[in-house]
């Protein structure tokens, strides 16, 4: 009998038993319809956090003081100078840009509205370093940094929490820290986690935030410095130099560790993709618990099956049916069965990703559910290769029925 | 015997053959001892009380159930030498088998349950027409999608004929046919075979307890416990 002779005596006879065929595929619909949804949404929080990472440049280091790995007491403070001595053309030639950042939380006021927020001080090259954008006005200037001016650009989130608006408020005032500021600037949304949004940031000169905000015991002390390298390639070079500058620039002796930590947006993304990778190991785990479970179910309804159809076996053989015939078409129904529930498993899947999708971003966090074509084709061939695997026993038995004795099985 | 000359070599020619089922311990002897040759064109009825073997004979020449000892051979072709499929080939294009319950599968409608033999073929061309025809020629031309639950007894064992012939078997083998049928449609399932035999020449064998439907057939072989009795003995 030939392959389409077969698919089509297949779907007949499944469709002969609606209700039965699709209870016995639920365990698979079920099944691959987590495994879909659950991977749809994983793909969507990847993609949205290298999104976030990516966004603020894949060529820039992070310098924190202190060393992670070995014991270092009193670490030197990372400050301005640092920053400055980076600042080299001739010793750091990889380095474009230099960022030191000295975060702190504190009030930001209009009119009435107040709330407390992370003031991030910074210099005028730290919009370029981290890619933001801004909505309207700019970001502040060199001289607005050396002069100390109370100027702040601040993010959409908050200035819509603060004035119920996000245009129109360059030159109005805020007050941060009681002190008043005059907004230069907004930035562009960029969206965010339930562990730091930028949209609810509000910059200021890093002379300012000394004065104003956060007053250091070394006077110059900043929490952390951004580097950005020339390109992406030039990122080991450019950690390299900046070693060298700030060991150099601690007073280090050769016998002393780094009192001082590099990390660059590669590494984290790495790690980021080691978490995504363990996490899809682990659905993969459960992908093929549910299919095992679902395909026990395919053997059971298809012995069942077989038994109910002892007869037709014993007169398909009388007329002239070999083994393969009887094997290819029990085959046939299982393999259909299953891709069947599988192609539905993916619909559901795919249901369930927006629907946790859209619970999301109703509950202010951005997740877009991603289905892959991959992850389509492989839902398909899995569910194929389960029904035929467990369909491959009771087809068997089929085709080994002695004629006779089928036909006269009551 | 007129029947043996040069041309006709017997299409069934069974030596010596016997078979027996296994209940548990015990050994039941179904056919003990069975020789019977049959003609190309020749029409045979088997008779003999319940259980005498007469089923079991006929699954034997369909190559239903293999035998525990002797010869068959089917148009010169040793059965017993042959592997499954090699079987399931000769049930396909050398034996026609109609059941006394017909055996129509229920799903499927009278035209697709007669395609079943040419599916299982090599020669799949043309096979709605063919199968159509058959339909046609058992006279059921225009009974053609009707499901086997739409069917009479007489129309549904039709179906089965045509299925049986549809790919022009050597012999027709019809255990009980006529079995389940009221006399009026069993009297055209018989005028059917009978027609079968006088213009086609069909080789036809059928089991039959209706003495007045074996007296239409040109040879009777009565069965007895497992055994052919001679016409001697029988009268
Ligand atoms: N599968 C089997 N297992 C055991 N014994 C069997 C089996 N099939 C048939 N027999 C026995 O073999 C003998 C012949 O049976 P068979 O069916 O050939 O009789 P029959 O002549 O066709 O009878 P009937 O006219 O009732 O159809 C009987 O004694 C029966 O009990
Ligand atoms: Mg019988």
């Amino acid at each position: 009998m030939k392959i389409w002779q077969a698919l089509k005596e297949a779907i007949a006879s499944l469709s002969a038993n609606r209700t039965r065929s699709f209870l016995t595929v639920l365990g698979i619909v079920i099944g691959v319809g987590a495994v879909i949804g659950v991977l749809s949404l994983g793909q969507g929080a990847e993609a949205s956090i290298i999104g976030q990472i990516e966004s603020i440049g894949t060529n820039v280091i992070y310098v924190f003081r202190g060393n992670t790995s070995e014991d270092v007491t009193n670490p030197n403070s990372l400050t301005t100078a640092d920053a400055d001595a980076l600042a080299n053309r001739t010793r750091a030639p990889h380095i474009l840009n230099i960022s030191p950042v000295l975060a702190g939380q504190s009030s930001v006021r209009f009119g009435d509205e107040s709330t407390q927020t992370s003031i991030m001080g910074v210099v005028e090259n730290y919009a370029e370093v981290t890619g933001i954008e801004l909505s309207e006005g700019s970001f502040f200037t060199e001289s607005n940094v050396t002069n100390r001016s109370s100027v702040v650009v601040l993010g959409p989130e908050l200035a819509e929490r603060l004035t119920g608006r996000q245009t129109e408020l360059v030159g109005t005032t805020v007050h941060i820290n009681n002190y008043p500021f005059r907004v230069v600037g907004v930035t562009k949304a960029k969206g965010g986690n339930q562990f730091s949004s930028p949209d609810m940031d509000a910059y200021i000169p890093i002379t300012a935030m000394q004065l104003r905000v956060k007053r250091q015991s070394i006077p110059n002390a900043v929490d952390f410095l951004l580097i950005q390298a020339q390109d992406s390639q030039s990122i080991d070079d450019a950690m390299q130099e900046a070693k060298s500058i700030l060991r150099s620039s601690h007073r280090l002796s050769s016998r002393q560790p780094d009192d001082f930590t590099m990390t660059n947006q590669q590494d984290v993304l790495s790690i980021a993709n080691s978490i995504t990778s363990i996490l899809t190991i682990f659905l993969a785990g459960i992908a093929g618990i549910s299919l095992l479970v679902g395909g026990i179910g395919i053997m059971n309804i298809m012995l069942v099956s077989v038994t109910e159809r002892t007869r037709e076996i014993g007169l398909r053989k009388a007329l002239g049916a070999r083994k393969f015939d009887i094997q290819l078409q029990f085959l046939t129904e299982s393999a259909m069965l299953s891709v069947f529930g599988g192609l539905i498993g993916v619909g559901f899947g795919w249901l369930l990703g927006e629907i946790v999708g859209a619970i999301a971003a109703n509950s202010g966090t951005p997740l877009v559910p991603q289905i892959s074509l991959n992850s389509v084709l492989l839902a398909t061939l899995f569910s194929l290769a389960v029904g035929i695997f467990f369909g491959w026993y009771p087809a068997l038995r089929a085709a080994n029925l002695e004629p006779v004795e089928a036909l006269r099985y009551e | 015997m007129e029947l043996t000359s040069q041309a006709s070599r017997p299409v069934i020619d069974v030596r010596n053959l016997t078979k027996d089922y296994r209940l548990g311990e015990i050994m039941v002897p179904a056919l003990r001892g069975i020789d019977l040759q049959i003609f190309p064109g020749e029409m045979v009825a088997i008779m003999g009380p319940s259980g005498s073997g007469k089923s079991t004979l006929m699954n034997m020449i369909g190559c239903l159930d293999s035998p525990t000892s002797g010869e068959y051979y089917l148009d010169s072709l040793l059965v017993s030498d042959l592997k499954d499929d090699e079987l399931a080939i000769v049930r396909n294009q050398k034996i026609g088998f109609v059941f006394q319950n017909y055996n129509l599968l229920p799903r499927i409608d009278a035209l697709e349950n007669v395609t079943l033999p040419i599916r299982y073929s090599d020669i799949t061309a043309n096979m709605r027409q063919r199968a159509e025809a058959a339909l046609q020629s058992v006279g059921l031309g225009d009974r053609i999608h009707h499901k086997p639950n739409q069917l009479s007894g007489g129309q549904q064992q039709r179906v089965a004929i045509a299925r049986a012939l549809v790919n022009e078997p050597a012999i027709l083998l019809a255990d009980e046919p006529t079995g389940n049928l009221d006399s009026q449609s069993g009297k055209e399932v018989m005028d059917l075979l009978l027609n079968l035999n006088q213009q086609e020449n069909t080789t036809i064998v059928l089991v039959t307890h209706d003495p007045k439907v074996a007296a239409q057939a040109k040879r009777i072989v009565q069965l007895f416990d497992g055994l052919i009795k001679t016409p001697e003995e029988a009268s």
